[in-house]
Parts: C-alpha cells; sequence; structure tokens
C-alpha cells in the first residue's frame, strides 16, 4: 500500500492498492459529536437539556428536552376549585405572576359573565404592566448576560427592585402575587400608591434610555445578534409564535389590540415592530428592540391608566367576588398578552362541579421554542446561545 | 332560527360564516355549528378527513386560518372517546376564529396529526399524546415531552392510577 499524498484536493487521501488509485478519504468530515448543553447550563435560562449534535462549531441539529420542572398545572387544576387554581398561575411564568394571573381571572369571568368595577380594571392593568416591565429587565439583563455583558444586568435588576417594592407593597409577595382574584382583587391599593407609581414611572424614563445606550447600542452586543437566527413572518405564525417573537419578526400582534379585553381599548399606546433600519427583520436583535420599546409604551399605559383611575371612597375590591364560584356548562379558550406572548387557557366546566372539568394551559414559551430544532440549523454555537436568550424562556411556564 | 342568529355576537357570527365555507365542500363530514358565545366550533365526524380539512382552512382564501393558536387533549369518558379542541386564528386578511373538535376511540383510536400544515401543532400533539395517549398518525415523532419516557399511564385520564413507585421513589403522596 503506497500513499500518493494529498493530490486532488488538500481534503482527499489516496492510495495505490493492486494498481488501481482508491480514493479513502474525501472531504476529510470532521466527525459528529453529541453535545449535552444544559439541564443546569446558565444560558439555557432554567432547566432546559438541548442535545446538539455538532460538526466542529457548527450545530447540525439541536433538540429541546424538557419537562424537567413539569409539576402537573393541569393535574391539579382539575382537583382544586377555580379560585384556588389562581397561586398556581403565578408559579407559572415566575417572572410574570400578575399577567398569568389576569389572563387566567379573564378567562373565567367570560365563563361566569360577570361585570367587574372599573378601578379593578385599571388596577389590573397597571400591575400587570409593571410586572410586564420588571419581566422584560430581567429578559435584556440575561440576554446582555448570555452574550458577556454584565453590567446592563446590575442596573436592570436595580430599577426591577423598584417594581417588587412596589408589588409586595400591594399584594405582600415579591413575585408570587395571588393579587388578581376572579371578580376583583385580593386588596385595594394602599393610599399612597399612584403617587409611588408616578414616582417610579418619572425615575424609570431616563434609566430604560440609559439602558438602551449601555446594550442596544453596544457595538458588541449588535455584533452577536445582528442577522442571526432570522424567523420569516409567515414561518414564525406557522409555529405559532406571539407576542415580542411575532412582532419581532415583523408581524403586528399584539392580542392587547386584536383581542382586547380589559381597559386596552381606551387606552393610547403602540406596537413597536422592527422597521428594518437598525436589524434584520426577525432576527436576534430585532426581538431584542421589540422589547426594549416596549417598556416605554408599557410606562405610558401605566401614566394614562393614574390618570383615568376612578376613586372611590371606602372602596372594597372583594364586594363582587361571587361567594361560590360555579360557571355555568360550557367551554371558553381565553387569552391575554403576557410579556412572553399569548398566554392562553382552555377551561371546560360541567356546571355542577366547582372545579373545572379541564383547564389546559397555552404557554407562550412552550409554543415559542418549539422553532427552536428549525432554527440553530447550522449556527454555530455562541450563536446558539443568542438564538436561545432571544426566546426569553422561563421555564416554568415552558414545563407547567 | 332568525332570532337566533340575531342574538349572536359579531365574533360568533363571522364563525359561522367560516363554518358556512367548510361545511359546503366538506358536507356531512362535519357537525353542526354550535354557537357556543365564549367558543363557537364544530365537530369533525369523520377523522380520516380531518388533514383535508385542515389544509382546506388554511389554504382557502376566504378561510386562511394560518394561525393555531391552542390545541388541547381532552378526555370525555361518558362517551369512551378521547379528542383534541383546535383554537384557530386568522392573523391579517381576517378577524375571524373558530375552534374545531376531533374526537377517537378512548383505547387504541387515532387522530390524523397535523404537524405537516401548522408546526405548532407538532409539540401541542406530542403534549396531547404524553397526557391522554391517542396517538397521532403520521407524526414525525410522537413521543412523550413533559412526563419522563418510560412513565406509565396517561396522567390526565379521568380513570388513571398513578404507579406505585418509580424507579424505587415512591410515587404517590
Amino acid at each position: 500500500m503506497q500513499e500518493l499524498g494529498k493530490a486532488e484536493s488538500n481534503s482527499t487521501r489516496i492510495i495505490r492498492q493492486d494498481d488501481k488509485r482508491v480514493i479513502i478519504e474525501k472531504d476529510l468530515d470532521t466527525e459528529y459529536m453529541v453535545l449535552s448543553m444544559g439541564p443546569q447550563h446558565p444560558s439555557t435560562h432554567g432547566v432546559l437539556r438541548l442535545e446538539c449534535i455538532t460538526d466542529g462549531e457548527v450545530v447540525v441539529e439541536a433538540e429541546p428536552y424538557l419537562g424537567y420542572l413539569h409539576r402537573c398545572f393541569e393535574k391539579y387544576c382539575e382537583n382544586v376549585d377555580y379560585p384556588g387554581i389562581v397561586p398556581y398561575t403565578d408559579r407559572m411564568d415566575y417572572l410574570a405572576g400578575m399577567n398569568s394571573e389576569l389572563a387566567y381571572c379573564i378567562t373565567v369571568e367570560k365563563l361566569l359573565d360577570i361585570e367587574i368595577p372599573r378601578r379593578v380594571e385599571f388596577i389590573r392593568v397597571i400591575v400587570s404592566e409593571l410586572n410586564r416591565i420588571a419581566s422584560h429587565l430581567v429578559a435584556i439583563g440575561t440576554y446582555g448576560i448570555d452574550l458577556g455583558a454584565f453590567t446592563p444586568f446590575l442596573f436592570c435588576f436595580r430599577d426591577r427592585e423598584h417594581i417588587m417594592n412596589l408589588l409586595e407593597w400591594i399584594s405582600g409577595a415579591r413575585m408570587l402575587y395571588n393579587y388578581i382574584w376572579i371578580g376583583g382583587l385580593a386588596y385595594d391599593v394602599p393610599a399612597d400608591f399612584k403617587k409611588r407609581v408616578a414616582e417610579f414611572v418619572t425615575y424609570f424614563r431616563p434609566k430604560a434610555v440609559e439602558l438602551c445606550k449601555l446594550l442596544t447600542e453596544n457595538e458588541i452586543f449588535v455584533k452577536r445578534t445582528y442577522d442571526i437566527g432570522i424567523m420569516p413572518a409567515d414561518v414564525a405564525i406557522n409555529y405559532g409564535w406571539s407576542g415580542p417573537m411575532l412582532r419581532g419578526s415583523g408581524v403586528k400582534w399584539d392580542l392587547r389590540r386584536n383581542d382586547p379585553y380589559s381597559v386596552y381599548p381606551e387606552l393610547d399606546f403602540d406596537v413597536p415592530v422592527p422597521d428594518g433600519k437598525f436589524s434584520v427583520v426577525g432576527d436576534c436583535l430585532s426581538r431584542h428592540l421589540v422589547r426594549a420599546l416596549e417598556m416605554e409604551e408599557s410606562l405610558k399605559i401605566i401614566e394614562q391608566c393614574l390618570d383615568k383611575m376612578p376613586e372611590v371612597q371606602g372602596f372594597d375590591s372583594r364586594a363582587l367576588i361571587p361567594k361560590k364560584i360555579r360557571p355555568k356548562a360550557g367551554e371558553v379558550y381565553g387569552r391575554a398578552e403576557n410579556p412572553r406572548g399569548e398566554l392562553g387557557y382552555y377551561i371546560v366546566s360541567d356546571g355542577k362541579s366547582t372545579k373545572p372539568l379541564r383547564c389546559k394551559a397555552r404557554s407562550s414559551c412552550f409554543v415559542n421554542l418549539s422553532a427552536m430544532k428549525d432554527l440553530s440549523k447550522g449556527q454555530l454555537i455562541p450563536d446558539l446561545v443568542a438564538i436561545i436568550g432571544s426566546i426569553d424562556i422561563v421555564l416554568g411556564e415552558v414545563d407547567r | 332560527m332568525e332570532e337566533a342568529a340575531n342574538q349572536m355576537s359579531q365574533t360568533v357570527k363571522e364563525s359561522k360564516a367560516a363554518y358556512d365555507i367548510v361545511r359546503e365542500r366538506f358536507g356531512n363530514a362535519v357537525s353542526e355549528f354550535d354557537a357556543n358565545p365564549t367558543m363557537p366550533f364544530f365537530e369533525v365526524l369523520d377523522a380520516s378527513r380531518w388533514v383535508d380539512i385542515a389544509l382546506y382552512m388554511r389554504d382557502n382564501s376566504l378561510l386562511q386560518f394560518n394561525y393555531l393558536a391552542c390545541l388541547s387533549g381532552v378526555d370525555y369518558p361518558e362517551e369512551q372517546k378521547l379528542g383534541i379542541v383546535c383554537n384557530f386564528e386568522c392573523i391579517g386578511k381576517y378577524t375571524h376564529r373558530i375552534a374545531v373538535k376531533v374526537k377517537c376511540q378512548r383505547d387504541g383510536g387515532s387522530i390524523p396529526s397535523v404537524s405537516c400544515v401548522w408546526h405548532t401543532a407538532n409539540w401541542h400533539e406530542r403534549e396531547a399524546y404524553d397526557m391522554y395517549g391517542m396517538v397521532f398518525e403520521g407524526h414525525p415523532e410522537l413521543r412523550r415531552i413533559l412526563c419522563p419516557e418510560d412513565w406509565t399511564g396517561f396522567p390526565l385520564r379521568k380513570d388513571y392510577q398513578v404507579q406505585e413507585t418509580y424507579h424505587g421513589i415512591k410515587v404517590p403522596y
């Protein structure tokens, strides 16, 4: 056996065997390697495992494995009465508990067909928009950490602390509130609430601009996210994406506008959609931009709600809560715009029991994450981290 | 009948109009329209035509249900059936939305998979299989998604009995 060296190309080895030229190696493929990312990897934002098949630095395929945080939400629901489910909804998307509660409560209220006092509606919108800002701050801060920027994370958590204090003040808890109840609220807001929320809004406006300067206009950050993980609009819709993910692909779709609930129709706010000047529509940077711009819109909504919220002497936020919640037989699909997208509940009531026959939670990150396999094909491993970060998953909601 | 039509809200009327188009094409393969005010729906009676109906609903220029919002598995023990409920919506041209139910036999029943029509159905169907155990024919990789792969039983069935031990760990508490 005589080797003839690398004759045809650099990567082809040719030998002579029995007077014939035999190519024994062509294109010298590197061996595929299976790389398990997670479940305890910091960039997976919780306990998610990605099984990546890699060819050198390139990801051939990444398959997500979930279920590490599965707590049988839907099974619990069939064994607890309707108001008892509210604390469980907090524990799904623990970064945006108020929004999860709101989605659940408006769904059951649709089934019950009851009136909600206007003051309650405004308080609900204020707390859920505050929570939306807090949630986006975590999303933006941790996204910075994923890509190597540590300082914005500290800035985000400093500002988030103000919101946590406000929400702790009105509900008694920092993250798992159990504040929005079916037909009302656990407590009315304290006397100084409006003043302190207004103070926060004036405090936070310049901070949001500062944050943009630190991260969104940061050259390293832009280079890591620009033109990475592009999702075209039609594929995004086909994958059932919603929230900032779908808007990042250029679809102007916001349930607060397209399927309005609570008092959102009365309020004036924009739905930010990237225009392609600063980012490629549908890439990681677009999704980040949507979140950054949405915080400003939430501030606008909060300001308007503070103006419009009616003052009622001796207001009892529990006055209109039904004594026994037993909806008539029927089924309902209700949803609300969560910071991460559409959070929907499909509830079936048999009309006799105080427990739902079926309560399915349609989780926004679960659906957004399902496109991971498609998004990750052919990306570099560091870009994979950028893509997971831009999806902004909360594993509590993915696994339920 | 006219009175009932007048009482329908605008969203239910839109769903009814969408349903009429499907009914015209598929006739008795679909059931009557149920004008449920909170979730108007119809049922697919001939499950073997479910993929045809799904493709028609997505691609017909008057329907364009391009967004599958939710797909939930449901157990109907009194009918001895399992089923799925899909909530559809059109993003873009129209504002109509409608729900569709498909049912199958409780033991060994199967429903055609629509994951080729809407990618999002892939994980939703895996979840429905994980919780209820109905088989989705033609699904690219039908395996458990939330429960461990060697879990026994289907937890959300009404007659589910939890296993005593799992890998030597006591399960019921």
